[in-house]
Order: structure tokens, then C-alpha cells, then sequence
């Protein structure tokens, strides 16, 4: 195993934990976005380029428009 | 140190159901579950992974012995995308949710009504 | 029960879970000591047998094609999930596609912001497309650059154009193209069956490997998925955008 693929394993985990201790929705938009990144930096030091690009276009920028829509439309109810 | 990946899902795995048992928002109740999925991942491609292996693509008809597993991948390909659009069909959900009852606090939801 | 007792609970349910995790991953062979078959096997004789020089896409649409196939159901059912409900919700609320750009209280996005977003355009649509077509040959395919496509898309509305986006997107054309292409799926499938008596048979002929009219019907059917992702994933995202934008449009 190489330390590419330990530091970034490492990364990956502190990341999920920080995504999910995030509380505020909009802050943890962010937070799923770099986690995105992230994932896909790891799948493509374990040799599987199809999956990063996969991560890449959905957990870096589909995934974060879709939260941040919803949470655009549910502020604007309830103001 | 060969367990670290695996050390790694379990730590993902934890932190998403604990992040859904836990929350108080409907939003980030769901921002924890694509965590969850992505435990999934992670394990699937930890399990094909071979030291000192190329990925799967090929050049030469005679093949490669020195590839990594691509039956694991192409399991999590669709599945990264796949997952992306239940992940819009729940924050719809949530909308709805929100949209009849006011609330995004799943202890302050009550039962729908037609 | 009190949120003392139901935190002392979860915690001590998530110590227990990541111990039998644990306890369960401990029993799979080392990671770096992969030594199945099934995989083994397709490195090695894949591209012969298929000439689709990326083995991962031979697996997705030919090997294991079936499976994609209902994975590309599950994404049909969410994305028809997701134009239901919002749909409905949509109707109540109904103002009509006017301006809603008019009655943004965000400030208009800067003239460097607009001319990056709508320059970009062009290269993404054209990355996406590249992706999809060279699927069989290297890293890509349908899944991938069918998501590109759709970013590409989201890049107008990003720009501040929506109305352009109405037009460059339009609802109808995206709904049906992706019945059509979950269609085109199951019918290239079919003609296996009819033909030969086995679905989703790669019955074309194989051509040389590494050429982009390689490996029959891995192509054709990658394509459809790309259309099919492109067109739900875009779909997905318009009906956000419209729900977001009506409210507001309402509002002013």
C-alpha cells in the first residue's frame, strides 16, 4: 500500500465525519462537495478511473446543485 | 496497516447511521445517507484492488494479468450515478414534506393526509 | 423517550455496529490480495472476446448488461419520482414561465461571471460527448458523460440565463428523449433475443479494437444510457430550478 493512497484513506474518513457533523444544511453542501472531490481522488489511486470520473461530475457538481436547490426552494416557502 | 481501507469504511459506515439517527433536519438527514452509500463504494473498490495493478483498460487482444478487478467497478460506476437521482427523489420528498407540514424536523412531522 | 436517552442509545447502537463491522471485514483477504476469478478472467480475455479495449464498459454492457439495465430503471422510476412530485406541487403555484430572473433580489451575476459560464458551455457539451463516444476505448461511458452533459446545461442557468436555459432545455424534448432511450436499451436487447435467443447478444460485427466503430454493441447501447442520464439528470435539476424559481417569480 502506498502513503498516496494512506493519506488520502485517512482524508476520506475525517471528511465523512466533518460531513456529517456539519449540522447546518448549507455548510454541509460545501463539505459534500469537497468530500466528493475527495472520493474521487481515492477511487482513482485505486486504480479505477471509470468511478472517479463518475464522483467527480455527480458528488463535486450535480449532487451539491440538487441540495442547494431544495434548500433555495424551502427558504423561499418559508419565508 | 493492510486493514486501513476496511478501517475506513467501518468509519464511514458509523458516522452516516449515526448522522441519520441523530439529525434534526431533513435536508442533512439525507446529505448522511449519500454518506452512507459511499461506504459501499469505498468497500467495493477496496475489495478489487490489486498492489501493483493497472487499471482495466486493456490495449492488446493477449489481455493483462496485471489488472485490477472491473467487475467491482462497474458495479460502483452505475451506482454513483443511480444513487445521485434517489438522492433527488428523497430531497422531493423533503419539499413535499416541508411544503404540508411546515417543518424540517423529523420529530415534529406528523402522519400525511391524502 | 428523552433526547438524553435516545443519544445514549444511538451512541452505544454505533459503538456495537462498528465493532461487528469490524469483526465481519476482518474476515476478507487482505487488501491488495485480489484473487477472484470471475475478475481474473475478464482482464485477461475481455478484450479478445468483446474489442472493447476498457474492460470496465464490456462488463457494464455486455457481460453484466442486465444489470445495468435495471439500474437504469431504478434511475428512470427516481427521475419520474422526482417530476411527480414537483410537478404536482408546481401546479399549485402555477404563475407561468415569465422573467423570474426579474424578480431576484440577488444581484445580476457579474458580466465575467456570465461570459465564463455561457464560454464554457460549448467545451463541457463537447467533453460530454467525447466521454460517451469513446466509452468502450477508455475511462467514460454513459453514466459519466451523460452527467457531464446535464453540468453543461446547469452552466446557462448558473450564468444567469435562465429563460435561455428553458430553451435549450425544453421539458418536453427531455422527457421524451429519456423514455426513448430506456426504450432503446430494452429493444437493443431484444433483438439479441429475437435473433439469436439470448438477450442483449453482442450481435454486430466486432471491428478492430482500439477504433471508435469497435465492439459491436457496446456503443450503442452505451450511447443510449448517456442519453438517458443526460436527459434525467437534467431533467432532475430543471424541475429544482423551476420550483425555485416560481416561488420567487411569485413573490415579486
Amino acid at each position: 500500500m502506498i502513503a498516496v493512497q494512506v493519506a488520502i484513506l485517512v482524508l476520506v474518513a475525517a471528511t465523512a465525519v466533518a460531513v456529517v457533523l456539519t449540522r447546518e444544511p448549507l455548510a454541509q453542501t460545501i463539505a459534500l462537495s469537497f468530500y466528493g472531490l475527495l472520493l474521487a481522488i481515492l477511487f482513482f489511486v485505486f486504480q479505477a478511473p471509470d468511478v472517479s470520473l463518475s464522483e467527480i461530475a455527480v458528488g463535486s457538481v450535480a449532487l451539491p446543485l440538487m441540495v442547494l436547490l431544495a434548500l433555495a426552494k424551502i427558504r423561499g416557502g418559508a419565508e | 496497516m493492510t486493514f486501513l481501507p476496511y478501517a475506513v469504511v467501518v468509519v464511514i459506515t458509523v458516522a452516516g447511521i449515526y448522522g441519520v439517527a441523530t439529525s434534526r433536519n431533513l435536508v442533512h438527514m439525507v446529505i448522511c445517507l449519500s454518506v452512507l452509500q459511499s461506504a459501499t463504494l469505498v468497500l467495493l473498490l477496496a475489495m478489487g484492488y490489486r498492489t501493483g495493478a493497472q487499471a482495466p483498460i486493456i490495449s492488446t487482444a493477449r489481455g493483462s494479468r496485471h489488472a485490477v478487478d472491473p467487475v467491482v467497478q462497474a458495479l460502483t460506476l452505475t451506482d454513483v450515478v443511480v444513487g445521485a437521482t434517489v438522492v433527488a427523489l428523497l430531497l422531493a420528498l423533503v419539499v413535499q414534506a416541508h411544503k404540508r407540514s411546515g417543518t424540517l424536523d423529523p420529530d415534529e412531522l406528523r402522519p400525511f393526509r391524502g | 423517550m428523552s433526547a438524553r436517552a435516545r443519544g445514549l442509545m444511538t451512541s452505544c447502537g454505533c459503538g456495537a455496529l462498528a465493532g461487528l463491522l469490524v469483526w465481519a471485514l476482518s474476515g476478507l483477504p487482505d487488501f491488495g490480495a485480489y484473487h477472484r476469478l470471475y475478475g481474473l478472467y475478464l482482464d485477461a480475455h475481455a478484450v479478445a472476446q468483446r474489442h472493447a479495449t476498457n474492460v470496465v464498459a464490456a462488463v457494464t454492457f455486455d457481460y453484466r448488461g442486465v444489470d445495468t439495465m435495471i439500474e437504469e430503471f431504478i434511475l428512470f422510476a427516481a427521475v419520474v419520482g422526482v417530476a411527480l412530485l414537483l410537478r404536482a406541487q408546481r401546479e399549485e403555484t402555477e404563475v407561468g414561465p415569465r422573467d423570474e430572473a426579474r424578480g431576484r433580489r440577488a444581484p445580476r451575476s457579474s458580466d465575467a461571471v456570465r461570459m465564463f459560464g455561457l464560454g464554457a458551455v460549448g467545451p463541457s457539451v463537447l467533453v460530454g460527448i467525447y466521454i460517451v463516444a469513446h466509452g468502450h476505448l477508455t475511462p467514460g461511458g454513459g453514466f459519466q458523460g451523460g452527467t457531464v452533459l446535464a453540468g453543461a446545461l446547469t452552466l446557462v442557468y448558473l450564468a444567469g440565463e435562465y429563460l435561455v436555459f428553458r430553451r435549450v432545455g425544453p421539458v418536453e424534448l427531455m422527457d421524451l428523449s429519456e423514455g426513448a432511450a430506456a426504450a432503446a436499451f430494452v429493444a437493443a436487447g431484444l433483438a439479441g433475443l429475437v435473433a439469436a435467443g439470448t438477450f442483449l447478444l453482442n450481435l454486430l460485427p466486432l471491428g478492430t479494437i482500439g477504433e471508435i466503430d469497435s465492439a459491436g454493441l457496446i456503443p450503442i447501447v452505451n450511447t443510449a444510457v448517456g442519453v438517458e442520464v443526460a436527459a434525467g439528470m437534467s431533467l432532475v435539476l430543471s424541475e429544482f430550478l423551476e420550483q425555485t424559481l416560481m416561488v420567487r417569480g411569485r413573490r415579486s
